[in-house]
């Protein structure tokens, strides 16, 4: 639900970045704010809980420049990963345009990345959008843990679970590092102002 | 089950023309900007910025408060339901020097005045009354 501005020509879309708890998604954010700081004209604003654990949302918002004479202006955020916020995971994804999955590449949190997937499915039908429709890009997170011996699933195991039906493009990566955060966001910013270019014309 | 789902998937429910921004951003200076009030948004739920103004002293990060207060309005309006009501009609957080307004115009949006000590709050809900409604006119060209 981007909003475009005829007057100012400038547009706004929403990204959100899904998962389940723990899995990354503020460290994207993070990684990001770090990367474009000089850009990025306003801080990120985050609401957490005493843990740091997020309670509402991050946001970034962030000028990608000029497309097809448009200011593009994408809002990113996340959501609360933990099972018990899933109402405000729905008010987080209203009017939302593009998602990334960050899912958790540990063996043992197999199973959450499973049911958060399915929640996002469970989440956007509320707002009649198709996870098959909407303009997605998967995260394969935490692929530096592999080097300290932390079991992780493999990168064909993870596209079996989460990406067989989906088929979206895909990344294995690393937040901490910043190993393929910014190629999963300059996709899905890609994906996010293809699907608006109809409007753009 | 394709039909549940909305194929249209990116771009906003309501479409406002060049013409019909310019006339909302006119209300909002003459009815709320020459009152007094120091800046206003009209934003969607979603959290996007559709019309603003403000007195060209003011540096807010408008698009920071605009996620926040669409989160917040919604956080409310969950609240207003569990104790019962329908929607808390009057939202309104009170500063030491700026204090911010929030009024709900239609179902979809929300008119946010940021305004000082000088601007009484009865002033600025009767202005913000009157901005909305010819808010909605505008809406309706």
């Amino acid at each position: 639900m981007a909003f475009v501005n005829l007057k100012n020509k400038e547009v706004q879309a929403k990204v959100v970045f899904y998962g389940p708890g723990r899995g990354g998604k503020t460290t994207n954010l993070e990684y990001i704010y770090s990367k474009f700081r000089e850009r990025i004209k306003s801080d990120m604003v985050s609401i957490k809980t005493h843990g740091d654990r997020t309670l509402f949302f991050d946001f970034l918002p962030f000028e990608i420049g000029k497309i097809m004479g448009y200011d593009v202006r994408i809002q990113l955020y996340t959501v609360p990963g933990q099972v018990k916020y899933n109402a405000t995971r729905r008010l987080v994804l209203k009017g939302v345009d593009g998602m990334v999955f960050v899912a958790d590449s540990m063996v043992k949190q197999r199973e959450k990345n499973l049911l958060s997937l399915k929640n996002l499915q469970e989440n956007l039908a509320i707002y009649k959008k198709s996870i098959f429709k909407i303009p997605l890009v998967l995260q394969y997170n935490k692929r530096d843990l592999a080097k300290e011996g932390v079991e992780l699933m493999s990168m064909e195991q993870m596209e079996k679970d989460l990406n067989s039906q989906l088929k979206v493009p895909s990344f294995g990566a690393s937040a901490v590092t910043g190993e393929n955060v910014i190629p999963s966001l300059k996709k899905i910013i890609s994906l996010t102002m293809a699907s608006l270019q109809n409007v753009l014309k | 089950m394709a039909s549940d789902y909305d194929d249209d998937i990116t771009f906003t429910e309501y479409t406002l023309g060049q013409e019909q921004l310019e006339k909302i951003e006119e209300i909002l200076i003459e009815d709320l900007i020459n009152s007094g009030v120091h800046s206003v948004l009209l934003i969607d739920m979603a959290g996007n910025i559709i019309a603003k103004a403000d007195n060209g002293a003011c540096e807010h990060d408008v698009y920071s408060l605009a996620a926040l207060a669409s989160a917040n309005f919604a956080a409310v309006d969950t609240m207003a339901k569990i104790v019962g009501e329908d929607e808390f009609s009057l939202l309104f957080h009170k500063g030491e020097t700026e204090s911010i307004h929030f009024s709900k115009v239609q179902s979809e949006f929300l008119l946010i005045s940021i305004f000082g000590k000088k601007v009484s709050l009865g002033l600025l809900r009767l202005k913000v009354a009157e901005a909305i409604e010819k808010i909605k006119d505008v809406w309706k060209q």
